[in-house]
């Protein structure tokens, strides 16, 4: 039985142009959460967007597969993947600013995903809403059902997005940076919320983020990206005691940590980033698009 | 040892456009109420605070960006609050600001060469192109980068260039706002240890604002707690994060997510 | 990260080489015109009235498009046209751009009264009805080629004074003007060395859809007969005398449009695919 999301050898390029993921493969069990972590280019949010056909245009996956539920999503003509997917699979995107459409009711958002997509009744999508509101501990969820985003703090319509995400009992959430624009302290309550959530619903959880404090308080189990290639695979516990690849390991020693001064924020060593860029192009040798 | 900044009861409002009336001024949001702290020459201050603390605000009235609506900041000894701009010209060679988005920061149409001489030339220096490569060798770019356009620079190079700018003029006092937030941590440790170095072979007085108490703990010898307009503390950094007096300070300390598996947060509470 | 953007190879473009050399091809003939045109614009021929254009039977060689009712060759008054086609979109389209960029550049970057003053200026303004401004203002100056060119310097600016207005205020907010102002930078030097580089691309592109704007005007008003006087050849003009005898003589008026139509396209392009070629920056 292979696990519930099963990406396979998945590599995506820009189109005629270089690779951005180069053979990527990682699994994610219902009830699992899996970071998704590495610098900006590292591949790690184009993971997340290829599993939901979320890909910008200019970008297309040129080989592997995509396990969602026992369904390879790549095989499925367009209209059914994007069924597929709708069904199955929910996004927590990173700028709640912009995520959310200024000019519409929030509840119309929360629901229209519920009837659109799934055919639920109006009323029973609103009931629904209300329902998730109140699971995200927003207060008067009745109003805010009402209200337009820009009446809401960032840290309230982030709530929001997650009771959008939750609404539909998705059985795979993709958290792409949730907490990235959100205060320090926000962010901990966010993250917490997410957890909760997640633990509640038992759902499988991709959680993109470059911030490593962050995977420790929420994953399980990480991916570290570097140039589109997993270089380590493993549980948090591990990684954190004793990253295997000296890139992690150069990225554990650049994190800044307030309780240790004299730990954290050390350059990565120019040594560790020719051995892994040596990587990344060993890995493309074998490239037949050239 | 003599202070650099003196900043008593400083007061700052913005005009609020959403509720101006037709007729005459909007009415003013306070952003900063009332701050009163000195900063000692050759001193690293962490300024830090969530949005709308007014750390940014507090850094554009150090460096007269704006204009205090209330209170007194004096800069060596001199009264800066209200200078005027032809006034202020001759001083501003000596406090330099860094700004936070290296992008945005550096005029997209200039060279890089040219965006670093352009103060120097204002500011009637001589020998400027051997100055603009002595700051590109301070900051560790290569001296072919004068000639390149700021969109052909990674993050981190661009920001160096920001470090390049402000150190060129052999400023006093440097303003550093969030610097390092738009960084990879790669780059972000390269960036701060360049920083480091320079503050102490420049001799140079640093403000560094930052919402990353991490990074303050590793880079800052005093820090000041910034909260909604209000300083809530301000001490030297080794004592404040060894015991901070103030609760919004612990709860900012709490919420941030050590890189350690066994710092626990209690996920059924918040 | 390096940005992807200065890697891509930008290339000259299809729309840059047709309205280039189409608008290169007008010039020419405009500035030939008096010995390249087959004939006398002017010269009227009852004998040669009404020649069909040189594929149609009965044409006549040497009168490539035809003639009109009073036998004057289509191709020489055209090019004849172009000359005034040109004259008012350069002159016009460069003063409207010099006021009104300008203006513009004053209000979005020094606001405060300077805005106050110029906006509400450009608001009053824009609440007259153009053309019945422009012909009021030929009514009481009197037709000629200067009342056309500064008709349209003053329906126009406005158009100009608010695009730039906006894009100076976008770019005031930019942190590298602060930096001009940290390092001591006056604020007139910061407008020039600062703003208006990076305002340069709207301006160019404003400034050829202007000529084509304004290459449309001189059309219009010499249509409604309030542009040059009568007898010199004018598109417009043209356009008008064609529409009398559309059903005997359609190439008088098609031609001319055709030639309109073209000018104006390839003016609006060529601003276009100037800023996707040349700025560095792209957006």
């Amino acid at each position: 039985m292979s696990a519930f999301l099963s990406i396979r050898n998945l590599s995506a390029a820009i189109r005629g142009g270089p690779r951005l993921l180069r053979a990527v493969s990682l699994d994610v069990e219902v009830g699992e959460v899996r970071g998704l972590v590495g610098e900006s280019g590292a591949g790690k949010s184009m993971i997340g967007k290829a599993v939901l056909g979320i890909l910008p245009r200019a970008v297309e996956v040129v080989a592997g597969e995509i396990w969602l539920d026992g369904v390879d999503l790549l095989r499925l003509r367009p209209a059914e993947r994007r069924r597929r997917i709708g069904a199955t699979a929910a996004l927590i995107p990173q700028d709640p600013l912009t995520a959310l459409n200024p000019s519409r009711r929030i509840g119309r958002q929360i629901t229209d995903r519920l009837v659109d997509i799934l055919g639920w009744r109006r009323g029973a999508a609103e009931a629904r809403a209300l329902e998730l509101l109140n699971e995200v501990r927003v207060p008067e969820p009745e109003r805010v059902m009402r209200a337009y985003p820009h009446e809401l703090s960032g840290g309230m319509r982030q709530r929001v997005l997650i009771a959008s995400a939750f609404a539909a009992e998705p059985k795979l959430i993709v958290a792409d940076e949730p907490t990235t624009a959100l205060d320090v302290t926000v962010q901990k309550q966010i993250l917490r919320l997410i957890a909760q959530m997640q633990a509640r619903h038992g759902t499988a959880l991709l959680f993109v983020t470059h911030d490593l404090g962050v995977v420790s308080k929420v994953c399980g189990s990480l991916s570290v990206l570097y140039g589109g290639l997993v270089v380590e695979e493993t549980s948090v516990r591990d990684f954190f005691r004793a990253p295997a690849h000296p890139y992690s390991a150069a990225l554990l020693a650049a994190t800044p940590k307030y309780t240790d001064p004299a730990a954290g924020l050390n350059p990565v060593p120019a040594a560790v980033i020719d051995a892994v860029r040596a990587e990344v192009a060993a890995a493309d040798r074998n490239w037949p698009h050239g | 040892m003599a202070d650099l900044y003196t900043v008593s009861d400083l007061r700052l409002g913005l005009p609020d456009m959403t509720r101006k009336p037709l007729f005459g001024a909007a009415p003013r949001i306070g952003i900063l109420h009332g701050l009163s702290f000195s900063v000692p020459k050759g001193e690293v201050l962490g300024i830090v605070g969530g949005s709308g603390s007014g750390k940014s605000t507090l850094g554009r009235v150090l460096v007269r960006l704006l204009e205090p609506t209330g209170g007194r900041v004096l800069f060596d000894g001199q009264d800066i609050s209200h200078l005027p701009e032809d006034r202020l010209r001759p001083l501003r060679r000596r406090f330099q600001m860094i700004f936070q988005d290296p992008m945005s920061s550096l005029n997209p149409r200039r060279r890089i060469g040219g965006i670093i001489a352009a103060p120097l030339q204002l500011h009637g220096f001589d020998r400027i192109s051997a100055r603009v490569d002595e700051a590109l060798d301070h900051v560790g770019l290569p001296r072919a980068f004068r000639h390149r356009f700021p969109h052909e620079l990674s993050g981190g190079q661009r920001q160096r260039v920001g470090i390049a700018r402000a150190i060129a003029m052999r400023p006093d006092f440097i303003l550093a706002d969030e610097i390092v937030s738009g960084l990879d941590v790669s780059s972000q440790a390269q960036v701060l240890a360049l920083l480091a170095e320079l503050v102490r072979d420049l001799g140079l007085t640093l403000a560094f604002i930052s919402h990353d108490l991490s990074v303050v703990r590793r880079l800052c010898t005093s820090t000041m707690v910034l909260h909604q307009g209000r300083i809530v503390e301000h001490r030297p950094t080794d004592a404040l994060f060894a015991a901070p007096e103030a609760d919004y300070t612990r709860e900012l300390l709490d919420a941030i997510p050590l890189p350690d598996p066994d710092q626990r947060w209690d996920l059924a509470a918040g | 990260m390096l940005d992807a953007r200065g890697l891509v190879r930008r290339r000259l473009g299809l729309r840059l080489w047709l309205s280039g050399g189409w608008l290169l091809l007008l010039l020419f003939a405009a500035l030939l015109a008096p010995w390249i045109a087959p004939h006398n614009p002017l010269e009227q021929d009852l004998f040669t009235s009404r020649l069909p254009p040189f594929w149609m039977p009965g044409a006549e060689p040497g009168y490539w498009l035809g003639t009109d009712s009073l036998g004057r060759d289509v191709l020489s008054r055209i090019m004849h046209g172009a000359r005034i086609a040109l004259i008012v979109a350069f002159i016009a389209g460069t003063a409207t751009m010099l006021i009104g960029a300008t203006l513009g550049l004053i209000a979005g970057y020094y606001r405060g009264w300077a805005d106050i003053v110029i906006s509400r200026l450009i608001d009053i303004w824009m609440a007259f009805p153009p053309v019945l401004f422009a012909i009021l203002l030929i009514a009481v100056m009197g037709p000629g080629l200067t009342s056309v060119i500064v008709a349209i310097i003053v329906i126009d600016w406005t158009r100009f004074a608010r695009v730039v207005r906006a894009e100076a205020m976008t770019q005031g907010a930019m942190d590298y003007v602060a930096s001009a102002r940290v390092a001591g930078q006056r604020r007139l030097g910061t407008m020039l060395t600062e703003i208006l580089p990076n305002v340069l691309p709207t301006i160019g592109v404003l400034l050829t859809l202007e000529m084509g704007i304004a290459v449309i005007v001189e059309a219009i008003l010499s249509f409604v007969n309030l542009s040059i006087s009568t007898d010199a050849p004018t598109w417009g003009g043209m356009i008008a005398e064609g529409r009398l005898a559309i059903h005997q003589a359609w190439w008088v008026l098609v031609f001319p449009l055709i030639t309109l139509f073209l000018t104006v396209l390839s003016f609006s392009q060529l601003g276009e695919g100037l800023k996707d070629r040349y700025d560095p920056v792209l957006r």
